[in-house]
């Protein structure tokens, strides 16, 4: 995949070598078109989740049944996931993909957004969660295959964080 | 025709019944290993007291995700029964589980509710099921059709063995008494799991 190509193709192909079918989400404007794509393409199985933590519940039971998942959510769907993250995916080893589109931050318009936006790295931090920022579309490929591949090595749960540096954001209307 | 026509229309009508009771009678009637996620407490208390199988799943936290998780089972392995067993708390913590189930009609998955009105294993606090709440109502509305009370023991069973062969989803309700289990569950999460995976034919 050319470092051209837009991030949510780069993420569809390295979802698609991972063998990575369920894509569970809340729905967030940033990730409307990697939510398209995945619609689109008859290799995914797309759910739509009433919320966050129901999504990281299907996709664990999903995983120990055999099949991959990923859960894709924006910043503050991410707040409400420290228990099941705590109590279920770390403790019974389940490496829960999760992609998070940053919202809060660089050009922010909701107050709301940008205040629980800053407790999403602390609290990856203090669960031990390996975490990483995508904000260039030439490094979305080597992140989530080389954290996709660490991750179902591990047994362990691992982040990825859309910055609107990769994705250009949510604009607010003039 | 309709299952819900021939049980109790309403919480208040079915039978208190025994959760370990009950438990019992449903592990006796698995036989082709079909995968049971137990919900925090004295749901899989229970699950473990019935005898260990390892196709059972006992959750150590995360409540409420008894039926996500469940879901996330049938979803991978649509030729295996998958049951949950929740307490009325936990699934009043995650009623829209109940609205996704019903948009995808897993048609191998069996939703079993304790009913017991109380967060029993905090000291007996009422949920919202003991006051007004009708889960199977709830259930019904977010548009699992085959929802029901059972009427008793022998209704139970006779359920039990319906959503077992026939297409789900299904969504039985059962009234529990308020007796503790006598077993606790062994709280090992990577070995749960572990054995869970194996069991269900994921290699470790």
């Amino acid at each position: 995949m050319p470092d051209t190509a837009p991030w949510y193709q780069t993420a569809v192909a390295v979802l698609k070598r991972h063998d990575i079918r369920l894509v569970t989400y809340v729905p967030d404007n940033v990730l409307r078109p990697l939510i398209e794509a995945v619609h689109a393409d008859p290799f995914f199985t797309p759910l739509i989740a009433t919320r966050e933590e129901e999504a990281l519940g299907i996709v664990s039971g999903a995983w120990m049944a055999g099949m991959r998942g990923i859960l894709l959510m924006q910043t503050s769907g991410f707040a409400t996931l420290p228990n099941v993250i705590a109590s279920l995916a770390v403790p019974f080893q389940i490496p829960v993909l999760m992609m998070v589109s940053e919202r809060g931050t660089l050009g922010e318009f909701n107050q709301g957004q940008a205040l629980v936006a800053k407790t999403m790295r602390p609290v990856l931090d203090a669960l031990a969660i390996e975490h990483h920022t995508m904000s260039r579309g030439d490094e979305v490929e080597f992140i989530l295959d080389r954290s996709i591949r660490q991750a179902v090595a591990t047994r362990a749960p691992v982040c990825f964080i859309l910055s609107p540096l990769l994705t250009g954001g949510k604009v607010f209307a003039a | 025709m309709s299952f819900a026509a021939n049980h109790p229309r309403h919480r208040n009508d079915a039978k208190v019944m025994s959760r370990a009771d009950l438990t019992a009678r449903l592990v006796a009637r698995l036989h082709h290993e079909e995968a049971v996620i137990g919900g925090i407490g004295y749901a899989n208390f229970d699950l473990w007291g019935a005898g260990h199988r390892p196709q059972n799943f006992y959750m150590l936290g995360s409540m409420g995700l008894a039926v996500p998780i469940a879901l996330g089972v049938a979803i991978a392995q649509p030729a295996r029964r998958v049951v949950a067993l929740e307490g009325d708390g936990s699934v009043l913590m995650q009623l829209g589980a109940l609205a996704t189930v019903a948009g995808l009609r897993p048609a191998n998955l069996v939703i079993v509710i304790w009913d017991n009105g109380a967060y029993q294993i905090t000291g007996g606090q009422p949920t919202a099921a003991a006051a007004a709440a009708d889960l199977v109502a709830i259930a019904r509305g977010a548009g699992i059709a085959q929802s029901a009370w059972a009427a008793d023991e022998s209704d139970f069973e006779e359920m039990i063995a319906r959503a077992l062969t026939e297409d789900g989803p299904w969504l039985i309700g059962c009234r529990i008494d308020a007796v503790k289990p006598v077993a606790t569950t062994e709280r090992d999460p990577a070995r749960i799991r572990d054995r869970f995976m194996r069991g269900i034919a994921v290699g470790g």
